[in-house]
């Protein structure tokens, strides 16, 4: 994953890289948290942990840690240095694409065949 | 002139924080293109970069403000349930709406929609404002890096203008209301 910075003058990438991959990690685990709340009663239940807002206190969350956590865990490993960051884009874009899609009715429907 | 509790909540979670948010939307896409093309250290001085980074973190700070005052204090008084027996349903919007197949798509494609496409927004705000922070003026030698953030900028205003437009119809469908009476302004009707 490491490359050359597309300047030499600039700061390593890979705290950015991070922070942007991490992102699209907690927007993607928003849709697939949001979509097992709706389709599985157990995740229903398991996502209700504050009764007057329901399973979206679990859901948002669910996703604001795994949003933290994958965030801490990239920047530990890509702080001092650089990252292919078209991957990193790609991937991230791919995952923010996938929480739209996933937070979607009609496709959440589609998905659970109704 | 009489608003409810509940009704002076839900102005601030919308109009105060989350249109607030939105009115700020253009500003930020500006001060990171503005400041990343060309090298923005050479334009702009010490103290207009501090300005644009707390520009950057008030929003991401109202974004977490919008989404955590809808989810923990709009929220819950939308999904109320009524207690037996209620036939009145005008206090207890989410089953007022569902209980009517004309309305029930509010609730249904709306209320789902908006409830969880609106987290995004916090997450890729923050995100913005960090990315901002520690590069800066630098971001016009990441142009990789620019444009991410440039994207993710553009999605959280979708995720926004998502919710916030089915926030401001479903409070006119159904709107949040009850509590106690909070008086705006005491205005005598004179004939």
């Amino acid at each position: 994953m490491c490359t050359m910075t597309e300047d030499s003058h600039a700061a390593t990438n890979g705290s950015g890289g991070a922070a942007i991959l991490a992102a699209g990690a907690g927007c993607l685990s928003l849709g697939i948290f949001a979509l097992a709340g709706d389709a599985l009663p157990w995740a229903h239940r398991a996502f209700n942990i504050w009764s007057p807002s329901g399973p979206l206190s679990g859901v948002s969350l669910g996703a604001v840690a795994v949003w933290l956590v994958v965030w801490f865990l990239l920047a530990r490993r890509w702080s001092t240095r650089d990252v292919n960051l078209a991957f990193v884009n790609l991937a991230a874009f791919g995952m923010l694409a996938g929480g739209l899609l996933l937070t979607f009715p009609p496709i959440m429907d589609a998905l659970q065949g109704k | 002139m009489e608003l409810t509790y509940r009704d002076l909540a839900t102005v601030l979670h919308g109009m105060g924080f989350g249109a607030l948010f939105m009115l700020a939307f253009s500003g930020a896409i500006g001060v990171i293109y503005a400041t990343a093309v060309g090298g923005g250290a050479a334009i702009y001085s010490a103290a207009q970069q501090r300005m644009f980074r707390i520009y950057l973190i008030s929003m991401a700070v109202l974004a977490w403000l919008t989404v955590l005052s809808g989810t923990y204090i709009i929220y819950p008084w939308y999904r109320a349930k009524p207690p037996a027996g209620v036939v009145d349903l005008s206090r207890y919007p989410q089953r007022l709406l569902i209980s009517n197949p004309m309305t029930a798509g509010w609730h249904d494609f709306g209320m789902e929609w908006k409830e969880h496409i609106a987290w995004m927004t916090p997450i890729v705000m923050t995100m913005v404002a960090y990315v901002f922070i520690k590069y800066g003026p630098q971001l016009a030698l990441h142009r990789s890096m620019r444009r991410a953030v440039l994207g993710f900028t553009a999605a959280a205003f979708l995720a926004t203008g998502v919710a916030g437009i089915f926030g401001a119809m479903l409070n006119k469908v159904a709107p949040v209301r009850g509590g106690s009476d909070a008086v705006a302004i005491r205005y005598v009707h004179h004939d």
